[in-house]
């Protein structure tokens, strides 16, 4: 199953690899080389793990607090109203709902995002694979270079063509917006993934009598499972990050919550809480670095794909 | 590429394919070449088809917005590509010594890039804060001339987003430049020990040559988000102090929706292809040129 996932992804660049274990003993020796070495590492993690500590400390801070200025000092009085705050209170303009709407506007883009993508995806690495018709390995070509296009470059367009069919600034339309840029690496996974099967499989089930779509629903699909967690971290983490798609797309209603968290903190008039923005930026991140620490190594696999590299 | 079963045609096919086909086409094929149509037009805020030639071109490159955008395009993408890069492989070399605690090494260098790039220019934003970020606190701390806070000057705010890019993307550098130098065979290194070759030097010019792949790839990568730039800039400067931090892909936002200049947007959007287009073609170069080495070693 996870040799599958290595030959899926190893197109892509190898960093599946960073998987592998260290070779040989460890050394028991505590040289000063080794102390470098340590002090290095330890002085980079700092640099990472700083933000971080900052942020959640001073999201637990009150606002007096945070105006002495001792920003690595941990809160005196600890609080979790600034919390409470960004999620139900936070103002974006006129409107005081804190960040809860756009979460839920998330959820509502992310679901069926991710599975329509998915589904198309899925289906385009399989046709390509095994039913090539005419024409098939250009439109894949095409779609590979899609992967590196700015995407300024084609949002204009969609605007007028989303606009010219009714679903511009609609759900449904920042839906077609994520399939479309999520389809070139989703189809590059799955295309990779079903080369490496071995055709033995589809053969059989042809001489079977399966068609196009038996093969698919019976043999490939219950085999993809791998290769579809994989896709699954990547868009989920991908789309809920996205914030230029949403702003352009989703319309007012439907913004996701990175358009809403950038309008709390951006354009707040009068006293800038802190606290409550820290703690609405961590909520924020809060779903993908879930996913983040709950996958593990399989988040590295989805970035060794993101990493397009045909 | 394997065979297809019997006929080279089946319609079950070309129906589960009509999403990639009217994706690759109408909006990489047909998407693109409107943009470039319309580059040529004055169109403002609804396309127009009334030609004005490269006009618009001429306009965009004497708009001063456009100038430092470009401008601050290169030296972001220099500065934070050559930083990346260095920085990425020092931590995946450091990374390759069999250390303890690997995995939470690995977790602590990669979890920003878990995160949306709002919420690191937001991050970066407040820890830049003259009067609420680091300067404040070492200043608190007792080092009373302590100054970091690149953000409020037009002149060095591009340093703090380089920052900010560092802190987001060098965990992803290393992961891919690790799995580049796990990939080298262990029988290298032995050789190079058992000739008397110092580690630096087998790295520097055995091991890193071997890693052209790894390299490669993570430069790609680094090509195309710089080019992409533009939640960071919007939420951790939104383009100021001033214009000083703005982008072409910002510029591009504020003629479509702003400025309602359509045309001129196109032009600065067409421009922003050409980088692309030359990478790609470079890199389809080499690709065809190592293919044709291998059919004629073989």
């Amino acid at each position: 199953m996870s040799a599958g996932v290595e030959t899926a992804t190893q197109g892509a660049g190898s960093a599946a690899l960073a998987a592998v274990e260290p070779r040989g003993a460890r050394p028991h020796r505590i040289s000063a080389g080794r102390l470098g070495i340590y002090a290095f590492l330890l002085v980079s993690a700092l640099f990472f793990l700083v933000p971080l500590y900052i942020m959640i400390v001073t999201s637990l801070k009150g606002m007096p607090e945070i105006r002495l200025g001792h920003l690595f000092n941990l809160p005196a009085e600890p609080t979790v109203q600034p919390w409470i705050d960004a999620w139900l209170n936070a103002c974006t303009g006129r409107d005081c709902n804190g960040l809860s709407p756009g979460f839920f506007n998330s959820v509502k883009i992310t679901v069926p995002s991710v599975l329509v993508s998915i589904v198309c995806a899925s289906i385009n690495g399989y046709a390509l694979t095994y039913w090539p018709y005419k024409g098939a390995n250009l439109l894949f070509g095409i779609l590979v270079f899609g992967a590196f296009v700015p995407y300024q470059v084609v949002i204009y367009p969609l605007i007028i063509g989303l606009s010219s069919v009714g679903l511009f600034a609609s759900l449904p339309g920042i839906i077609i917006v994520h399939t479309i840029f999520g389809m070139p690496i989703l189809t590059l996974l799955f295309r990779n993934f079903y080369a490496a099967l071995p055709v033995e499989l589809f053969k059989a089930a042809r001489v079977d009598g399966a068609g196009f779509w038996g093969v698919f629903f019976q043999i490939m699909l219950p085999m993809s499972v791998p290769i579809t967690v994989v896709a699954v971290i990547l868009q989920v983490t991908g789309i809920w990050n996205d914030f230029l798609f949403g702003v352009v797309f989703a319309g007012r209603p439907n913004w996701p919550m990175t358009v809403q968290l950038n309008n709390i903190v951006n354009t707040t008039t009068g006293v800038r809480e802190y606290n409550v923005n820290m703690a609405a930026t961590i909520l924020t991140a809060a779903v993908p670095l879930l996913i983040y620490f709950v996958s593990g190594r399989w988040f590295v696999r989805g970035i060794a794909a993101g990493a397009v590299k045909g | 590429m394997k065979h297809s079963w019997r006929r080279n045609f089946h319609l079950p096919a070309v129906i589960g394919t009509v999403p990639m086909i009217l994706v690759a086409v109408g909006v990489f094929v047909i998407g693109i070449a409107f943009s470039m149509l319309w580059s040529f037009t004055t169109s403002k805020l609804f396309p127009t088809y009334d030609f004005v030639g490269l006009n618009q071109y001429r306009r965009l490159w004497s708009d001063g917005r456009w100038l430092v955008s470009v401008n601050n395009i290169w030296f972001f993408g220099l500065m934070s590509i050559a930083c990346n890069m260095v920085f990425g492989y020092l931590l995946a070399v450091f990374m390759d010594q069999r250390i303890r605690q690997e995995d939470l090494f690995r977790s602590i260098f990669l979890y920003p890039f878990a995160m949306s790039l709002i919420v690191t220019g937001l991050v970066w934003q407040w820890a830049l804060d003259p009067n609420l970020g680091l300067q404040a606190a070492m200043r608190n701390f007792g080092w009373a001339g302590f100054t970091f806070a690149p953000l409020v000057k037009a002149e060095t705010a591009l340093y703090g987003l380089v920052v900010a890019g560092i802190w987001q993307g060098s965990g992803v550098t290393m992961a891919i430049l690790l799995a580049g130098l796990r990939g080298v065979d262990a029988e290298i290194w032995k050789a190079a020990k058992v000739d008397g070759i110092p580690a630096w030097k087998t790295h520097a010019f055995i091991v890193a040559p071997m890693m052209r792949g790894a390299f490669a790839t993570a430069f790609v990568l680094q090509c195309v988000s710089v080019v992409r730039v533009y939640d960071l800039v919007i939420a951790m400067t939104g383009g100021g102090p001033g214009i000083a931090t703005t982008m072409p892909a910002v510029y591009v936002i504020q003629l479509i929706t702003v400025r309602q200049n359509v045309g001129q947007g196109m032009a600065a959007a067409t421009m922003m292809l050409l980088p692309i287009l030359v990478v790609l073609a470079v890199g389809g170069v080499f690709q065809w040129r190592r293919s044709r080495r291998k059919l004629v070693h073989a």
